[in-house]
């Protein structure tokens, strides 16, 4: 370990600032969503705005020695805690204790910690580390499986705790990964894949392979394959219109999914062996992108119909508003925005929220703290929120592109991303524009270990800015 | 692509999806105002306020019905705490068992989803004020169980049950007829509570208060400014005189039959007796539903309310008005006499008639009720040549029976009158089919056959002839708190009997109670009191013949007409014509004459009920 204090910055006030105005005024409203017009009494020691206040200044403790330790000390301390997150994962499952379905949480005493909040913390330093080699590159395939192992491994032991949001927080680190030089490309086909899944719930599965060899045969046609595409074509329709008639003859109904996907497997069997006598590998690849669509849209399908129990498939149907269901799975969203819509442009007033306090909105010092914001203060409150975390996610990317050290920016991208994910889910679906993930809004919402996590995420990262001259390894 | 593309890039990402976000919270909070509605509708809960009925008085001011507190015993399962179910039963005064299957109705309904886990419903209705004093000291013990109060009817006097009728819950019916009703809505089943209901009921209040999402009250809303008091309902004043409703019912003690009394004048009822009766106190509330199967299944129908839904032949009583209609048609005078050879004989038609001199004129026919002289009468009024047909003569006897209220209900202030039967020259044709005359249809004459008349339309047709030809409809209510009785109380009907016709039969009547001899009711004699009255006797042909009396008094500018009907007691003279007179000389003299007592006592003691059981 080095210690070579003299090219020592300041600490970024600004963002301090932000995170002050941030926690100041999530506690304001945990207080708000928890106080009780009749009893007056402040310091009752289980009411949730105390105990978040404790952890406030546990919070503030804990800044305070991670500030006091040497930016190196995180480089090195990666691995380390990389594994420790890792174990300490595995050991709630044994160890940990059931809230709302998932074994995520240790209980000590009163106190209850979700480890997941350290795993986060761990892993957004061990993938800078491992982004950061002199030698890493996208295109090699051993690394690229070092760092899916590294991302992925915490994802699948939260998932079998039943934690399933904050398994789906780990892939905001899709943001560092494009910014250190990911293919574009694999953001777009997350963005087919999911478009893919939403229409297989939607429309008939053969509907969606229309779609798909429709969308074949304009890219083909686009890259002026035109013999080829007409007679892929004549071949594809050709065996369709055959099978449909035989099978009609026979008096059963029509397997459209059967004779489509025999039409475009000889259709495909012809075209690639004309690419490969021709040596044209662009067809090729665009013959396994459609298989390699086709199969998704069906294993999709699978998923959804075989895998999903009923309230989970509910669920994803409400979230997408294919469903109405204002008591069922879609209660919470429609009390949220009523919450919210009840608060006006100025709001009700401080503590004069009635959606809130009484209960109308689950989980309200948690998932929906952001509903006490909305009617409390209104549409000025709400934007004043959005626009802070914007600034916040903003002058987070600024800082991470002045360092020196790769490793300090890939981490800063992380912290970022992070927050980025929780603020868009969070606010998304209190207002009904994200699925309903349960994860907290940063600073906001009522919980000791989100609060102090998200601390220590933003705290090393002001840390290692620091030190934003230096190349930290 | 280069890196620092990619860095704004992704600040285009976040500054989007911000911008993304504000758009929609503006449309949610500023733009779309529905969501401030729906915050109003989830927070506020309408605590209804039931009012109490009105009260309801007798002519005299007298308090007859009143209200009394009860409790319903409301749970609110989710907050239900353990408790111990044997103290708890014993608070109620209930059996443990009768506990256990409470609280087995509550989860199946909650099963059931009849009811909400966390609002109110009903765990036991209707505790008494002394029961409830008991449980109130230990429900504190018993969490998610609170008391609602309510009000049911409270009876100053055992009496006058069918009058009243009574109060219960509404219905699926109420609830799809009237908007004002909800579920569990008292409303009035019977007698005037029915027929008042809309007077009585008063106006249910509401009361807002702000609940969180268990339902748990949080205070009122907006400080209780949007909440109404419930205002109670207008009180009633009866034209019934208790202390007369009183006596009737007494002197009709252990006889079935039924006294309906008159104010000719006004057309209001002094007295409406059905016997056997029944306690109103016990259709109170909770009461009802262990009383009410015992009084469905008594053979003797205490619930029948005889006076307006019983119809029986008038018999002799209706010669009176067989007298007016010959007299009106002109073919009978005053001085008009007949042979009465121990009856009428005409064409192998025999109607036989008791020892008395003949011929016989007109008054006397009446005090001595000759069966023969109506059987003339009745066949010149059907066979009168200006007719041509004693089809037509039929009708037109059956059109003065309809002026008099028979064959039709009178429209009296009870909804369930029955209307009797007169039968017209179409029903004869049917029966007949074509082939009848005059004397086919002899027996009606003299009230017997088809024709069908109720206690309350002999009542009325006596006040109709102490008018001296006209009458107001009779009913029960006098006045109402600041409202006025349907004005059809106040229309005269007119009979179309000139009043000089009923001078001659008003004659008979004196002379029935009066006449030496042959004078058919001389127990209804009260010394002092002009009565006039009218014997007869329906004829049963499942038992002992129906004692019928009609009378009113005083003679001159009556004050009380009169109807009894004592079943299964045989003549009208023996039994319905003293009870009649005894409730007349109450009414107006407040006692009863000493050389009377014996009378009084007789029917006091006299049973008809168990004779006929037996
Ligand atoms: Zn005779």
């Amino acid at each position: 370990m080095h210690s070579r204090n003299n090219n020592t910055q300041s600490l970024d006030w600004v963002s301090i600032v932000l995170y002050l105005l941030l926690v100041g005024f999530g506690w304001v409203n945990i207080y708000a969503a928890n106080t009780e017009a009749d009893s007056p009494v402040f310091w009752i020691a289980n009411k949730e705005y105390v105990k978040q206040l404790i952890w406030i200044g546990f919070s503030f403790m804990t800044i305070g020695i991670l500030l006091l330790i040497d930016s190196k000390f995180y480089v090195e301390f990666a691995y380390p805690s990389y594994i420790l997150g890792v174990i300490l994962l595995l050991a709630v499952i044994f160890v940990g204790v059931e809230v709302n379905g998932a074994k995520s949480w240790f209980q000590l005493g009163a106190i209850r910690f979700q480890p997941v909040e350290l795993t986060k913390v761990a892993t957004a330093l061990t993938l800078a580390r491992v982004l950061s080699r002199f030698q890493f590159s996208f295109t090699s395939w051993q690394d690229l499986l070092l760092l899916g192992a590294v991302w992925l491994l915490p994802v699948i032991i939260i998932v079998l705790q039943n934690d399933l949001g904050s398994g789906l927080v780990f892939f905001a680190f899709l943001l560092p990964f494009f910014r250190e030089g990911m293919s574009p490309y694999v953001l777009v086909f997350g963005v087919l894949a999911a478009l893919i899944f939403v229409l297989t719930l939607l429309i008939p599965n053969y509907s969606i392979l229309l779609l798909l060899a429709g969308a074949f045969f304009s890219i083909l046609l686009f890259h002026k394959y035109r013999k080829e595409t007409l007679m892929a074509l004549a071949v594809a329709s050709g065996v369709y219109g055959l099978m449909a008639l035989v099978m009609q003859a026979r008096g059963g109904d029509i397997n459209h999914d059967m004779a489509l996907l025999s039409g475009m497997g000889l259709a495909s069997l012809g075209l690639g062996f004309k690419a490969l006598l021709r040596r044209l590998p662009t067809v090729g690849i665009y013959i396994l992108l459609f298989w390699a669509s086709v199969g998704f849209a069906y294993s999709a399908d699978y998923f959804y119909e075989n895998m999903l129990g009923e309230y989970q498939r509910s669920r994803i149907l409400v979230l997408l508003n294919l469903k109405d269901d204002p008591q069922g799975a879609g209660y919470n969203v429609n009390q949220s925005k009523i919450a919210i819509g009840s608060g006006g442009f100025s709001g009700k007033g401080y503590l004069q929220g009635t959606q809130t306090k009484f209960n109308f909105v689950p989980e309200q010092s948690t998932d929906f703290i952001f509903c006490t914001v909305g009617e409390e203060w209104g549409f000025l409150g709400t934007t004043a929120v959005v626009l802070l975390f914007v600034f916040l996610l903003m002058r987070l990317t600024y800082l991470a592109e002045r360092q020196h050290s790769a490793f300090s920016r890939i981490y800063g991208y992380g912290v970022a991303a992070i927050f980025f994910f929780h603020v868009a889910v969070n606010i998304g679906m209190t207002i009904g524009l994200a699925p309903v993930i349960g994860i907290p809004l940063p600073f906001f919402s009522y919980g000791g270990s989100s609060l102090w996590g998200f601390s220590i995420l933003l705290f090393i990262f002001l840390k290692l800015d620091t030190n934003r001259g230096q190349v930290l390894r | 692509m280069g890196n620092s593309n990619r860095a704004i890039i992704i600040n285009i990402a976040f500054v989007l999806i911000g911008l993304i976000y504000i758009v929609r919270l503006f449309m949610l909070q500023v733009v779309d105002p529905s969501y401030k509605f729906y915050a109003e509708s989830n927070t506020q809960r309408k605590l209804t306020q039931y009012p109490s009925r009105g009260l309801i008085y007798d002519r005299n001011g007298k308090l007859l019905v009143a209200n009394q507190p009860v409790y319903d015993l409301m749970i609110v399962p989710r907050e239900v705490a353990p408790f111990d179910t044997l103290a708890f039963s014993q608070a109620l005064g209930l059996p443990l068992e009768q506990v256990r299957k409470l609280f087995q109705e509550v989860r199946n309904n909650l099963r059931s989803r009849k009811i909400s886990s966390f609002k109110p419903s009903v765990f036991y209705k209707q505790l008494s004020a002394e029961q409830y004093a008991v449980l109130q000291e230990q429900l504190y013990l018993f969490k998610g169980f609170f008391a609602q109060r309510r009000t049911v009817r409270k009876y100053e006097y055992p009496l006058a049950a069918h009058v009243f009728g009574y109060v219960a819950e509404t219905n699926e019916n109420h609830l799809k007829n009237d908007a004002y009703y909800s579920l569990g809505d008292y409303t009035g089943i019977s007698g005037i509570e029915r027929s008042y209901e809309h007077f009585l009921r008063g106006q249910k209040g509401a009361r807002y208060i702000l609940v969180d999402v268990h339902g748990r009250e949080k205070g009122p809303m907006r400080g209780g400014r949007l909440d109404t008091a419930a205002v109670a309902g207008k009180d009633v004043t009866l034209t019934l005189d208790i202390d007369l409703q009183a006596y009737g019912e007494l002197l009709m003690q252990n006889k079935s039959g039924s006294v309906v009394a008159i104010e000719p004048s006004t057309g209001e009822i002094l007295s409406l007796v059905s016997s056997p009766g029944y306690d109103p106190a016990l259709l109170i509330g909770r009461e009802r539903s262990r009383n009410f199967p015992a009084l469905v299944t008594d053979s003797l129908s205490p619930l029948l309310n005889r006076a307006i839904m019983s119809g029986y032949p008038p018999g002799s009583t209706f010669k009176t008005v067989m007298a007016l209609v010959a007299m009106q048609e002109g073919v009978v005078r005053s001085s008009t006499s007949h042979v009465c050879n121990n009856g009428f004989h005409a064409r192998g038609i025999h109607v036989g008639c008791h020892p008395h001199r003949s011929p016989i004129s007109l008054v006397p026919s009446l005090s001595n009720s000759c069966n023969a002289y109506y059987c003339y009468a009745f066949r010149d009024v059907l066979d009168n040549p200006v007719h041509g047909s004693p089809k037509v003569g039929l009708d037109r006897w059956s059109s003065y029976l309809h002026n008099f209220g028979f064959g039709q209900r009178l429209g009296s202030d009870f909804f369930n009158e029955n209307p009797g039967f007169v039968p017209n020259s179409e029903y004869f044709n049917r029966l007949y089919r074509g082939s009848w005359g005059s004397l086919t249809v002899i027996s009606l004459s003299i009230g017997q056959g088809e024709l069908l008349t109720t206690p309350i339309q002999m009542a009325n047709m006596t006040a109709a002839i102490a008018n001296r030809g006209w009458y107001h409809t009779p009913h029960v209510v006098k006045a109402i708190e600041n409202d006025t009785i349907p004005s059809r109380f106040k229309e005269k009907h007119h009979t179309g009997i000139d009043s000089i016709h009923f001078e001659p039969v008003i004659e008979g009547m004196e002379q029935a109670i009066l006449g030496e001899i042959g004078g058919t009711a001389r127990l209804a004699r009260i010394p002092g009191i002009e009565v006039c009255g009218k014997t007869g006797t329906a004829q049963n042909p499942h038992g002992e013949n129906h004692s019928i009396f009609v009378a009113f008094a005083p003679k001159d500018n009556p004050k009380i007409a009169i109807a009894v009907y004592v079943e299964n007691a045989g003549y009208g003279s023996s039994w319905a014509a003293p009870i009649a007179s005894l409730m007349i000389e109450k009414y107006l003299t407040e006692q009863i004459h000493p050389s009377r007592n014996w009378l009084e006592q007789r029917m006091l003691n006299a049973n008809f009920i168990d004779a006929q059981q037996e």
